[in-house]
């Protein structure tokens, strides 16, 4: 987004080391975190805690068409990532030879600029993923 | 005691071939790679920049020591390409690795010698009764050099990024810094003025008066100051902006090949500037054993050199992390034209 | 009981309307629509307007006043409906439910998109709003990325192939051809599909529903009081509404549509039907896999079967559950807002008998399966003729 810069401000503890939490009651782990629990609710107990920096592939997409900030990084990888935890998020999988990117694949998180459409603007960082081995 | 806990390096996964940039201006591109003794560069991805580069060095470098991230206490980032002008990329780096918000941290500068000036400062801080609180120190060496295209400096200026964490417990110190000096003066040899996006150089100039006056500087100005002499080294590490002049100034000061060889990182990845010297060093401690001695120096135009007299200790054989030559490995060929899109030189983009 | 029935309706030509903007496509549907109830302006005590982005494509919110006083019916009380691509389902319904609690008697509910003001990468922006911005649109996750991760899933899980996500837009781009309305009007095989290039694998272009400006309008009626005003009006026998995680990696399938599931059980129980009593469907095909999906969810054929279920005929007009008869989102185009009236619409002309090249034989029951986002919001209605005056 355009110069939105609060907007991802606040998104640095989860965007930068995976800030998620963790409902006590159930076990389950959410990134990102939650107000409540969607399984115990008000029974819920959730605590802040950081989600595992690796993971698996669960589904991918390679695109050739990217939305408005993305159109010069074509073809890039989308996946949805499982995480050692279980917790699932999606993310851009780089640096990763094409052939390797598959379903079940192991993947670990990296450090990397998601956005920087402006060039006077705020550059938004965040989390990447890899294929690992 | 005052040294060195953790050292992490990253090198980004891209390669150009000096051949391959040498194509695309027409020039011999065996002839060049020959005479700068550099094969290949490291190229950071559309998505990388110094801020990236130096957060991943960053991580490895607590990971090895094994530290808590939010005992580090000083944080600086020595760079020629950080990404903003005025907003510090040691603010990210800190928020990254989990260190804000106790301490201080700071953007340095000096061409391709402010990382290690940032170790200096470390140094101070760390062993400094005011403030006592500071446990660690770290500094970060990261770029994404830019060279203009067709530029002589194209064919070396790399990315890549090395970190250390600067510590004083006996128990953790896995390399003891023993002295540091500096030698500095005012010779502009290479500069980049505010809005100008590829650095200017002086030619020839950058060499005898600048980088060999101030690496020969330096190192002699340390060795006098420690009693030393070549010898009494295991290892040197020079700043290597190619791959000819740190075997070269290495010769001049009466070092060895064999002393040089380990910590020689250009000729395989390129300049990587302010992580250039930190990259090599960070080879040698791949390597050093218990008591082997370290002389390093660092080069950065404008001008000046840091040196520095360094001693393994016997923790550094207890975790080595993955050697910085492994690092090298692993890599993607691109053509120009992928390199000119990562680092942005297309214009229209 | 109150029950609610479509008495008139109105549909623009969906497609690239360069000369018409937002106001003059609902202006036009909506004249249409009034006309055809056969009432006056007056009459309409409420209306529901849907649009998804209105303010990321022309710049423009606060468009339930805006739809009102183009059609002349102010001081009605006017409101907008957003449930991104369910915008206009979720509209139909709201009006739907204004009639059942007995607070109006008509309402006018209407659906509009006008996409082509901006281009292609905006538009791409402006629908992956429908996703969620922070955890998809941000790490540049466009909508056919969702529905490609979706697509992906199910050809991992079931065996799905792109021949049998090539077989929908194969027969939707045909159905198309007898729907005069609709954007393409040109027939494609399983090769032009095939060969028309990825846009996130394994969705290629010929996968995907186009961008569409265009408007759909119904008018709502009490049914006792339909029955007398009008000859055949068409009673919405099942409304539901269903909700899910915004973001698709928080689901508990990527294979399954649950929202939809849910609301399809619902609607069924409430209809006291079955799948099988169906007789067409107008399903929300933003994607070919979507139709995959869809059916699946709606229980037109057993779980992971979409695909070979569609490859052998079985969703064609003259097959065992004709869907998308209209051409569907992938041919008759997809105005955002206008898609969940323009099935309500479509349904009104199967069920009187007036879809004439694309009319389903003894049509007595239609079903509309309406979706936004990538599954977070489900639409999902069922119609049937009620006899009326004669």
């Amino acid at each position: 987004m355009d110069g939105a810069l609060p907007l991802i401000w606040r998104k640095f503890g989860e965007r930068y080391d995976l800030d998620g939490n963790k409902c006590g009651t159930c076990g389950t782990a959410y990134f990102p975190a939650r107000a409540v629990c969607p399984k115990c609710r008000r029974k819920g107990t959730l605590v802040a805690q950081k989600m595992p920096k690796k993971g698996k592939i669960v589904t991918f997409t390679e695109l050739f068409a990217g939305p408005a900030g993305f159109e010069h990084e074509t073809p890039y990888f989308i996946a949805i990532i499982e995480l050692d935890n279980k917790a699932r998020l999606l993310s851009q999988v780089v640096d990763s030879e094409k052939e390797k990117v598959k379903v079940g694949a192991r993947v670990e998180k990296v450090f990397r600029k998601i956005s920087d459409i402006d060039p006077e603007g705020p550059i938004a960082y965040g989390y990447k993923f890899k294929v690992v081995g | 005691m005052i040294g060195i806990v953790g050292y992490g390096a990253y090198v980004p996964k891209y390669r150009i071939t000096i051949e391959e940039i040498a194509r695309v201006w027409q020039k011999d591109g065996k002839a060049i790679s020959k005479g700068l003794n550099v094969k290949e560069k490291a190229v950071g991805s559309l998505d990388e920049d110094a801020a990236t580069i130096a957060v991943e060095a960053a991580r490895k470098a607590v990971s090895h020591a094994g530290i808590e991230a939010k005992n580090i206490g000083a944080l600086y980032v020595g760079s020629e390409s950080h990404p903003y002008a005025v907003k510090p990329t040691a603010s990210i780096v800190a928020d990254a690795i989990g260190a804000s918000p106790d301490l201080t941290a700071a953007d340095l500068e000096f061409a391709c010698k402010a990382g290690t000036a940032g170790i200096q400062m470390c140094l101070g801080l760390v062993g400094s009764e005011m403030p006592k609180w500071i446990e660690y120190g770290m500094s970060i060496g990261a770029d994404t050099a830019q060279g203009r295209p067709g530029d002589a400096l194209e064919f070396t200026a790399a990315s890549g990024g090395a970190a250390y964490i600067i510590g004083k417990k006996n128990e953790e110190i896995i390399a003891e810094i023993e002295d540091t000096y500096s030698f500095t003066t005012d010779t502009p040899d290479f500069w980049r003025r505010p809005h100008a996006e590829f650095p200017r150089h002086a030619g020839r100039f950058t060499g005898e008066p600048a980088y060999f006056k101030h690496s020969i500087g330096a190192a002699k100005g340390m060795m006098e100051r420690t009693g030393t002499k070549p010898s009494d080294f295991d290892y040197a590490v020079f700043h290597q902006p190619n791959g000819k002049f740190p075997i070269r100034v290495a010769k001049m000061l009466g070092f060895e090949k064999e002393q040089i060889e380990q910590g020689l990182t250009t000729p395989h990845i390129g300049n990587t500037y302010s992580a250039s010297m930190m990259l090599g060093l960070a080879s040698v401690l791949d390597k050093a054993k218990a008591g082997e001695r370290i002389f390093a120096v660092s080069y950065g135009s404008g001008a000046g050199s840091d040196a520095f007299v360094i001693k393994a200790t016997k923790n550094i054989e207890k975790n080595r992390p993955k050697p910085v030559f492994e690092l090298f490995k692993e890599k993607e060929y691109i053509d120009y034209a992928t390199y000119a899109k990562f680092r942005k030189k297309l214009k229209s983009l | 009981m109150r029950n609610v029935s479509i008495i008139g309706y109105g549909c623009t030509k969906f497609g690239e309307h360069w000369n018409k903007s937002f106001r003059q496509l609902i202006a036009e549907a909506g004249i249409e629509a009034i006309l055809s109830a056969g009432i006056e302006g007056k009459d309409i005590e409420a209306l529901y307007g849907g649009s998804m982005a209105s303010g990321r494509f022309i710049g423009q919110e606060h468009i339930g006043a805006l739809i009102a006083d183009q059609l002349g019916l102010n001081p009605i009380p006017a409101t907008r409906v957003e449930n991104a691509c369910a915008s206009g389902g979720t509209a139909l319904r709201s009006g739907y439910m204004a009639i059942k609690s007995g607070e109006y008697d008509m309402v006018a509910v209407g659906g509009v998109e006008k996409m082509t003001d901006v281009g292609v990468e905006q538009a791409a922006i402006a629908l992956g709003g429908a996703g969620d911005q922070e955890t998809e649109l941000f790490h540049g996750a466009s909508f056919p990325a969702l529905y490609a991760l979706m697509a992906r899933a199910h050809m991992d899980k079931y065996g799905t192939t792109e021949e049998q996500l090539a077989a929908v837009s194969v027969k939707n781009h045909h159905n198309a051809t007898l729907n005069p309305k609709a954007q393409f009007q040109r027939e494609i095989t399983i090769e032009t599909v095939m060969n028309s290039g990825y846009i996130a694998t394994p969705l290629k272009l010929l996968d995907c529903s186009p961008i569409t400006d265009g408007a759909a309008a119904v008018i709502l009626c009490e049914s006792e009081k339909a029955k007398k005003l009008c000859e055949q009006p068409i009673e919405i026998i099942a409304s539901e509404q269903t909700s899910d995680t915004l973001s698709l990696a928080a689901r508990e399938s990527l294979t399954e549509t649950k929202a939809a599931k849910i609301a399809a059980n619902r609607a069924f129980e409430r209809a006291k039907l079955k799948p099988k009593d169906i007789d067409f469907a107008e399903v929300h095909d933003c994607f070919s896999i979507a139709e995959i999906l869809a059916i699946e969810a709606i229980g037109f054929c057993e779980q992971g079967q979409g695909g070979k279920f569609t490859e052998q005929g079985n969703t064609a007009l003259d097959g065992q559950i004709p869907v998308n008869v209209s051409g569907g989102l992938k041919a008759k185009g997809h105005p955002v807002g206008a898609t969940g009236i323009a099935q309500a619409v479509e349904a009104c002309l199967q069920l009187q008998g007036k879809a004439e090249k694309r009319q389903v034989k003894d049509a007595k029951i239609g079903l509309a399966h309406n979706v936004g986002g990538s599954g977070a919001t489900c639409t999902l209605h069922m119609f049937k003729a009620l006899e009326g005056k004669n």
